[in-house]
């Protein structure tokens, strides 16, 4: 038992963030959430380049081979920069498309960063179908290419447009449970790194912020509220990282539950520690705030998830998809 | 990165099963703050110690099997599942024995681990004073030098256990001319029925005596009993207190276990939908102190040493523990307030953890100063 990131993992997830912070994400998520997607693609080759999809796709359609551990430490990376785009859904679909007969078709252009998928529930919202090379749709009865999409819906994260995808389509192949999984893993890890980034930010900013002469960091209602926040993310943490160890439903479940409660809980504290500034669009700590709520209900709702720890999943198989519902 | 152990640890594991399935009693002990339950806690050491299981991790020569942390760990997962009694001599192992091996003489060793590791000698801590609760470095009570070695006077309280345990370890002011508080503190040990030295037992919120003060009137302690250098018993302490919040004060094995008995009582209750997001969050809480004690423990032993990190740890695990027996109440319903059922012992022994140890106001301002890295500020 060695509970710890190995070195190169360690070395995975400083180069993906250094790779982010040069590429300077606030810019390229503005673009995004007008539907401007220039940037963003671009954004997303280098990901790509950097190996972030092949870590869901086998060896011979030009992956990695699936490695949920290096997944998780990538997601937590793209949270922490609040990357748009359909990231979980593209590995999601890549693991589901890998048991089927059409992997040859997909998997090496979105390993290569080519082309990107949406993954949704039938009936259910897809993010960023209208950007999304490929739009998949799942039913009970497997997986399908959904001939296209509807208009595009805001979501409260700005940066997350959602539509609805055309019913029918081929049928590529059965659903598999092991994929959804690994979207919720992938969403965990995500918000995770959305937590880590908000606490980051309002640490700084209370650190320089001075009220009555002093920086208001320094009073205790503050710092207790920061420490909450550190310790409910500190604690998410090893469940994402066990949860990539074991993929076993109810740690994953676990995982995803924790660290997006972990990941709102932090946004709250961020909003209200930075006041009013922290309440306006034009202020970067909105881009990771709106998305710790949306991130929320993604790929299960916390009872959702909740359920599956308890051994006693709600009737009706499949977890909801990016949003519930239409 | 792995979650794997090797065939030792799992062959350790099993046998400790097998073990503990053979003699863990059949009907609980009666309460260990009681005199007769302290005595009844103190044979069963006795027997655990008798299997070499009271202290799996010490060397071989103390009563241990040199089990290594993982496997301490592994044989308390056991150990809770099996529903076995509390550790009567859970502050000796815990604080004092970490003590020893990082600043004690190996004479020492020697002579305080073995009667320790078999309840022999049982172990009550001495840091509170009347005056000095988390601001513990402001303390009063006295070591003067004396031929041979000193005299303790003064006054400690909330002494858990001292009501009925034979030895005490705590920190007293040998040089009163210091200029900070945290200067010229000695760490001593001393016995609970030496001349001069009077325990009043207190009770807790159920009435037992769970704990005491100590009234000391220039009770000798021979150099023999001294940890390191005199005046720098603070920095000898702070090292323990690490250890305590951090990775060995409360075993994952017990929140497992007790996450477990939650789950099987909502089940037994007829899973009310009002207690199932508590319930999960007990089986999740468990599984989330169990993997990052994990983590903590892998980084220890690659030589780094637990610091402010375990701050997290002591706030984490003391408002779980307490949640989950607050759901535990509410799931008895009726028999909620009874003071016999098997969680109303657990739930008054859980309203102390957010208090003892460094309360987690304390725990909170260690997170922001030293984890967060936040300006200093008043308490």
């Amino acid at each position: 038992m060695r509970f710890l990131l190995d070195p190169e993992q360690r070395d995975f997830a400083r180069s993906l963030d250094a790779l982010l912070t040069a590429a300077g994400t606030p810019a390229v998520i503005r673009d995004w959430s007008r539907g401007e997607h220039g940037r963003g693609r671009a954004l997303w080759s280098r990901l790509a380049e950097a190996g972030v999809f092949a870590l869901a796709i086998p060896e011979e359609y030009e992956g990695l081979g699936l490695r949920p551990v290096e997944l998780a430490v990538a997601f937590v990376e793209l949270g922490r920069h609040a990357v748009p785009g359909p990231l979980v859904e593209t590995v999601a679909a890549a693991s589901l498309l890998a048991g089927t007969g059409h992997a040859k078709r997909f998997l090496p252009g979105l390993a290569a960063g080519e082309s990107t998928a949406t993954l949704a529930r039938e009936g259910s919202l897809a993010l960023d179908g209208d950007a999304a090379t490929h739009r998949f749709s799942l039913s009970p009865d497997g997986l399908r290419l959904a001939p296209g999409h509807g208009p595009v819906r805001g979501s409260l994260d700005p940066a997350r447009r959602l539509t609805p995808l055309l019913p029918g389509g081929e049928l590529l192949g059965p659903a598999a449970p092991h994929a959804l999984a690994l979207a919720r893993l992938t969403t965990a890890a995500q918000a995770l790194g959305v937590g880590l980034a908000l606490l980051d930010r309002t640490v700084t900013y209370v650190g320089r912020r001075t009220q009555f002469g002093v920086p208001v960091g320094s009073f205790q209602a503050v710092r207790h509220r920061l420490a909450d926040a550190k310790i409910a993310l500190e604690f998410a943490r090893p469940l994402v990282l066990g949860a990539a160890l074991t993929m076993a439903p109810a740690d994953v479940a676990a995982a995803k539950v924790t660290a997006c409660e972990a990941a709102y809980t932090t946004a709250r504290t961020a909003l209200h520690l930075h006041g009013a500034i922290g309440y306006t669009d034009e202020y970067d700590l909105s881009l990771w705030l709106t998305k710790a709520r949306a991130l929320r209900t993604a790929w299960g709702t916390p009872g959702e998830c909740r359920d599956d720890v308890l051994g006693a999943a709600r009737p009706g198989g499949l977890p909801s998809g990016p949003t519930q519902g239409t | 990165m792995d979650l794997g152990f090797t065939r030792d640890e799992q062959a350790l594991r099993a046998e400790a099963r097998a073990w503990l399935a053979a003699h863990v009693p059949a009907t609980p002990l009666p309460s260990l703050e009681t005199g007769e339950g302290f005595a009844a806690h103190r044979a069963w050491e006795a027997e655990l110690a008798a299997g070499r299981w009271s202290v799996v991790d010490w060397p071989e020569r103390y009563g241990g099997r040199d089990a290594g942390l993982i496997g301490r760990l592994l044989v308390e997962e056991e150990y809770y599942a099996a529903g076995a009694p509390g550790r009567v001599g859970q502050n000796g192992v815990s604080l004092l024995a970490p003590t020893l091996f990082a600043h004690g003489t190996e004479e020492q060793r020697a002579r305080v681990l073995p009667p320790m590791a078999t309840g022999e000698v049982v172990w009550a801590q001495a840091w509170s004073e009347p005056e000095a609760g988390s601001d513990l470095a402001s303390l009063r009570s006295r070591a003067v030098r004396a031929d041979g070695g000193w005299l303790l006077s003064g006054q400690k309280t909330w002494s858990s256990r001292a009501a009925f345990a034979d030895r005490a370890f705590g920190l007293f002011r040998s040089d009163p001319d210091t200029p900070r508080p945290h200067q010229g503190l000695t760490y001593v040990m001393f016995g609970l029925r030496a001349p001069g030295v009077t325990v009043r037992p207190i009770g807790r919120l159920d009435g037992r005596p769970a704990f005491a003060e100590l009234f000391l009137d220039e009770v000798f302690v021979p150099d023999e009993d001294v940890i390191g250098e005199p005046g720098q018993g603070w920095r000898i302490a702070m090292a323990t207190a690490a250890d305590e919040r951090g990775l060995t004060l409360r075993s994952p094995g017990r929140f497992l276990a007790s996450a477990e008995r939650l789950r099987a009582l909502w089940q037994d209750r007829g899973r009310p939908d009002w207690a199932r997001e508590k319930v999960a969050d007990a089986l999740i809480g468990a599984r989330a102190y169990q993997l990052f004690t994990f983590a903590a423990a892998s980084r220890y032993l690659t030589g780094v040493p637990l610091g402010p990190e375990s701050s997290l740890n002591k706030v984490f695990w003391s408002e779980y523990d307490l949640a989950l027996h607050e759901t535990a109440l509410d799931l008895l319903d009726g028999e909620a307030e009874m003071a016999d059922t098997d969680w109303a012992e657990r739930y008054v022994f859980a309203l102390a953890g957010p208090i003892y140890a460094g309360t987690n106001e304390i725990q909170r301002d260690i997170v922001a100063e030293r984890l967060l890295g936040l300006p200093k500020g008043r308490r």
